[in-house]
């Protein structure tokens, strides 16, 4: 279980969460939506410790992990896999590599294993065989995959992922969106996206929640959202450039 | 129509000297902590070899053609002004072993320094920097490896190590550029320019110089390895680190050549 408390998180003059309070239950598939620049990637980060809040609790598994030592938040990121906007693969390696390097760090596996490990993989993301290639030479839907393959390497209990279908045609979008529901299935892992693209909100998620202002201002099941009259919500998922987000935005310099 | 600029005032003056002192303070101080976690991180170089010795090809073996043809210059470059400043005062004979311990204490060390500090500090700024901003050292945190531990620890080492063996065959290249300008261009015997050497030759200047470069060294890699975490931005942000690596890089490496200076001789 993944516990967010009272969240204040700023950069300069810019305040991006304002006591953000959020509970992520084990094995639920979780939306995060709101505009860009909401804050939503900067919540994500916090999960994992990628970014240390001005004031606040993130508590994973009833432990807060501002209370841990570095080595202790190193043990905890590896029951997390994350799929990050970018891919961000690592450009000197090959895709294998990639894949293999939270398990060449921290697993005892023999080299055998390994790459045993990188194929299924691979495989669970429909890319067997590009072992060998470099990340300059693959798609942008191909890079989101093998980031993907990346997060799940390790058998983590939590996949996060931040923008997954950003930046992809919608048919690669829609294959990713199924990506994700099968290794939820497969996996058994809480998942938790990140995201502005409603089309894979409804079909991924079990639940929703809106960022807006710096604090989760809804939750709901996609059917609640659909049906909800909250104005904030209803402009956002309706995609009307006018409306209550555009007139009472706060969330400013 | 241009409106007249006011001048800045007093307080706004003192405002952005302080607001500047305090930005060279804070960068000062995340240096300073970066190096600590960097010596610290020496216990787990044994178990990262292989990224030493990756490192130590790229940084190290890889810069050699690069220094040894400015080796050769600066070599040729002291023996020819070297005869410009001795001749009517001293006799040529001492050619050889002036130039020697010119390019020894002074010349090799820091000339090759400003040569790592331009391809090895600003490829470190630039590789690290474009890691942190298109996310891959996210990526490394999130997979549970310090980027510290993985990309500045061996970098840092590895250049700490390769510089002194830089230095030692720009030494040697820059003796040889500067017999050959004496012997072909000077009309020196080979004989005349090395027979003195050994009367002169200090063991401790070699040591001395040798220090320098470890110096350098580390000095080049810090600067590489601080900016490039400490990147912002996109591609204008990784241009800008590429150059204050190799300007950080640079000051350092004659501020500390400064002082070094001052303790060894």
């Amino acid at each position: 279980m993944i516990e967010v408390q009272n969240l204040y998180k700023s950069f300069g003059d810019k305040s991006v969460l304002r006591g953000t309070n959020l509970t992520i239950d084990k094995g639920e598939s979780l939306a995060i939506i709101g505009q860009s620049g909401c804050g939503k990637s900067v919540l994500l980060k916090h999960f994992i410790g990628l970014l240390q809040p001005d004031s606040g609790d993130v508590i994973i598994e009833g432990e807060n992990i501002w209370n841990l030592s570095q080595a202790q938040l190193y043990k905890i990121r590896q029951k997390f896999g994350i799929v990050f906007q970018s891919a961000a693969l690592f450009d000197s390696m090959m895709v294998a590599e990639n894949i293999s390097l939270g398990l060449r760090e921290h697993s005892s596996m023999s080299g055998g294993e390994i790459d045993k490990r990188v194929k299924e993989c691979l495989a669970m993301v429909n890319l067997s065989g590009i072992e060998n290639l470099k990340p300059a030479e693959l798609s942008g839907g191909m890079k989101k995959r093998v980031g993907l393959a990346r997060a799940i390497a390790m058998k983590p209990d939590y996949v996060l992922y931040d923008e997954p279908t950003t930046g992809l045609d919608p048919i690669s979008a829609d294959a990713i969106n199924d990506l994700i529901i099968r290794l939820n299935e497969q996996l058994d892992v809480t998942t938790v996206v990140v995201t502005h693209d409603m089309v894979s909100v409804y079909k991924v998620s079990d639940r929703i929640v809106m960022l807006h202002d710096g604090e989760i201002i809804f939750s709901g099941t996609p059917a609640e959202t659909r049906e909800t009259d909250n104005g904030i919500v209803r402009q956002f998922i309706e995609g009307r450039a006018e409306g209550p987000i555009t007139t009472t935005s706060t969330l400013t310099s | 129509m241009n409106l007249p600029v006011a001048p800045p005032t007093i307080s706004q003056t003192l405002a952005k000297v302080g607001r500047t002192a305090l930005d060279f303070f804070a960068e000062a101080g995340a240096a300073t902590m970066l190096l600590f976690r960097i010596l610290v991180g020496i216990k787990g170089l044994w178990k990262d070899r292989k990224l030493f010795f990756e490192q130590a090809l790229r940084l190290g073996f890889n810069s050699l053609p690069l220094v040894l043809l400015v080796g050769t210059f600066v070599g040729a470059v002291t023996a020819w002004q070297g005869n410009y400043q001795l001749k009517g005062y001293v006799p040529l004979q001492y050619l050889g072993s002036s130039t020697l311990k010119a390019i020894v204490i002074e010349l090799g060390p820091v000339l090759t320094g400003l040569i790592i500090a331009g391809r090895v500090s600003a490829s470190i700024a630039a590789e690290l920097g474009t890691m942190k901003v298109t996310e891959q050292i996210d990526a490394l945190e999130s997979l549970g490896i310090s980027p510290i531990r993985y990309l500045a620890v061996p970098r840092f080492y590895a250049n700490l190590l390769m510089l002194p063996v830089l230095v030692t065959l720009a030494d040697f290249i820059a003796m040889m550029g500067a017999s050959f300008v004496a012997t072909v261009l000077l009309g020196m015997t080979s004989a005349m320019f090395w027979n003195q050497i050994p009367v002169f030759f200090d063991v401790y200047d070699v040591i001395a110089g040798l220090a320098k470069a470890f110096v350098f060294g580390a000095v080049t890699a810090l600067m590489g390895c601080h900016v490039g975490f400490s990147t912002r931005g996109g591609a204008e942000g990784v241009g800008l680190a590429t150059i204050r690596a190799f300007v950080w890089s640079c000051i350092l490496i004659l501020m500390s050549d400064y002082i070094l200076a001052m303790f060894l001789f």
